[in-house]
């Protein structure tokens, strides 16, 4: 699982308020290499949640990313940050670990870096 | 094929190991999804600017389907229910990202990060209930309404079906509906019983575009049933498949030779081996006869 889909998965549990975003607790995180494509990056970035990519990338291990979200200019402009938004957003795979979300505790466990987002009966 | 799978177990169960290696391996079905996925995604018609799209596949699988987003350049989020096609994807080394989840459960994605969504073959199965807790209305309502929360705005989404029956044809785009979306029904070769497929284009925001009209094999014009959000009722118009599209009331006479020329002419479309026609054509015999 990469950081642009943590950045969108939410808890469905039923009466959940607090659903975005789960906590990362990782396990085992390996990086694969994705080619560097700035379009997808400046498409993306309206949509991504700026602190919970921060956020996440610091539990996976990854510091390199500016508190704050860039504005317009630094995107034109500055490639090192573009490379490091690609390389937060796309290349750090969570292989083994658990999703957590915050309101209720309850893990989602990630095997084979796929999430297992599937509800109990009782949580629908 | 003569048994439904969706009639035989639910998904997470007909789709185990075996089966998934089987439906994976076998080159007949990675053809058609391969084909149904390039159409889906023309219908889905993402801006030609090259710029890669985030989009979801819902009821990927094994990731055939995401292989061919892949080739076209777009990044995407795989949803499946069984874990053993899940796992065969992983073998295969796709390049999306997986999910195992439920899609009657509602999809959990934050609103407006989806820049399309397309399903192969997948979305009939919402209609069976597999636990006695299901209710499929409520799984469908949970599924559209999430999946429509979760697209950008003018983001479409296309499945492709194949409904077991009118009524759940009518079940699904009803469910759609209400949970906002326009949209039609797409049918490619609708004469053909072998070659017809359904896709079902749902649109969501105020964004028009014209959505294509479906491949036919003589150009006789477009098979595609138009609906689009009636404020009071929802109406949807649909055709049965079984029903010839054009009618002619047949003569109180009998049928008329017009009538009988234009069914030869579509038998012969069919490809059956159709007596030429003539004079004597539709004749009037002797009584005897």
């Amino acid at each position: 699982m990469r950081l642009i889909v943590h950045n969108m998965l939410s808890c469905n549990i039923r009466g959940v308020a607090n659903k975005f975003p789960l906590r990362i607790e990782p396990k085992k995180i390996i990086v694969k290499e994705v080619d560097f494509n700035p379009d997808f990056l400046k498409h993306m970035i309206a949509k991504i949640d700026w602190k919970a990519l921060v956020d996440g990338a610091r539990s996976m291990g990854y510091t390199e990313l500016p508190d704050h979200a860039p504005d317009t200019t630094t995107l034109e402009s500055d490639e090192s940050f573009l490379r490091k938004f690609h390389h937060s957003l796309l290349e750090l795979h969570l292989e083994e670990g658990s999703l957590v979300c915050s309101e209720t505790g309850r893990k989602f466990p990630v095997n084979k870096g796929i999430p297992n987002m599937l509800l109990h009966e009782d949580e629908v | 094929m003569a048994n439904r799978p969706e009639l035989l177990a639910p998904p997470e169960i007909f789709y185990d190991e075996t089966e998934a290696r089987k439906y994976t391996s076998s080159s007949r079905i990675v053809d058609i999804q391969a084909k149904l996925s390039e159409r889906a995604l023309e219908l889905l018609a993402l801006p030609e600017d090259g710029v890669p799209r985030f989009l979801l596949d819902i009821g990927c699988g094994s990731g055939l389907s995401g292989e061919t987003i892949s080739e076209y350049g777009h990044h995407w989020l795989g949803l499946d229910i069984s874990a053993s096609m899940l796992n065969v994807a992983v073998e295969r080394e796709v390049e999306g990202d997986l999910l195992l989840g439920d899609m009657g459960q509602g999809l959990g994605l934050r609103p407006g990060v989806i820049d399309g969504a397309i399903s192969i073959s997948a979305v009939q199965w919402l209609c069976n209930a597999d636990k006695t807790s299901h209710e499929p209305r409520l799984r469908l309502k949970a599924f559209f309404g999430s999946l429509y929360r979760c697209l950008s705005r003018g983001a479409r989404a296309v499945f492709q079906v194949y409904p077991e029956n009118i009524k759940q044809r009518e079940l699904i785009l009803r469910q759609a509906l209400q949970a906002g979306f326009g949209g039609g029904l797409v049918v490619d070769y609708p004469h053909s019983t072998k070659k017809r497929k359904e896709f079902l284009v749902l649109t969501c925001g105020s964004v028009q575009t014209s959505i294509q009209t479906g491949k036919n094999e003589c150009d006789e014009g477009c098979s595609e049933d138009d609906f689009s959000e009636d404020e009071e009722s929802g109406m949807v118009s649909m055709s049965d498949r079984n029903r010839p599209r054009k009618r002619q009331k047949p003569n109180k006479k009998g049928k008329t030779r017009e009538w009988i020329l234009r069914k030869k002419e579509q038998s012969r479309r069919k490809g059956n081996d159709v007596p030429a026609d003539s004079k004597y054509t539709g004749r009037k015999r002797k009584s005897c006869f």
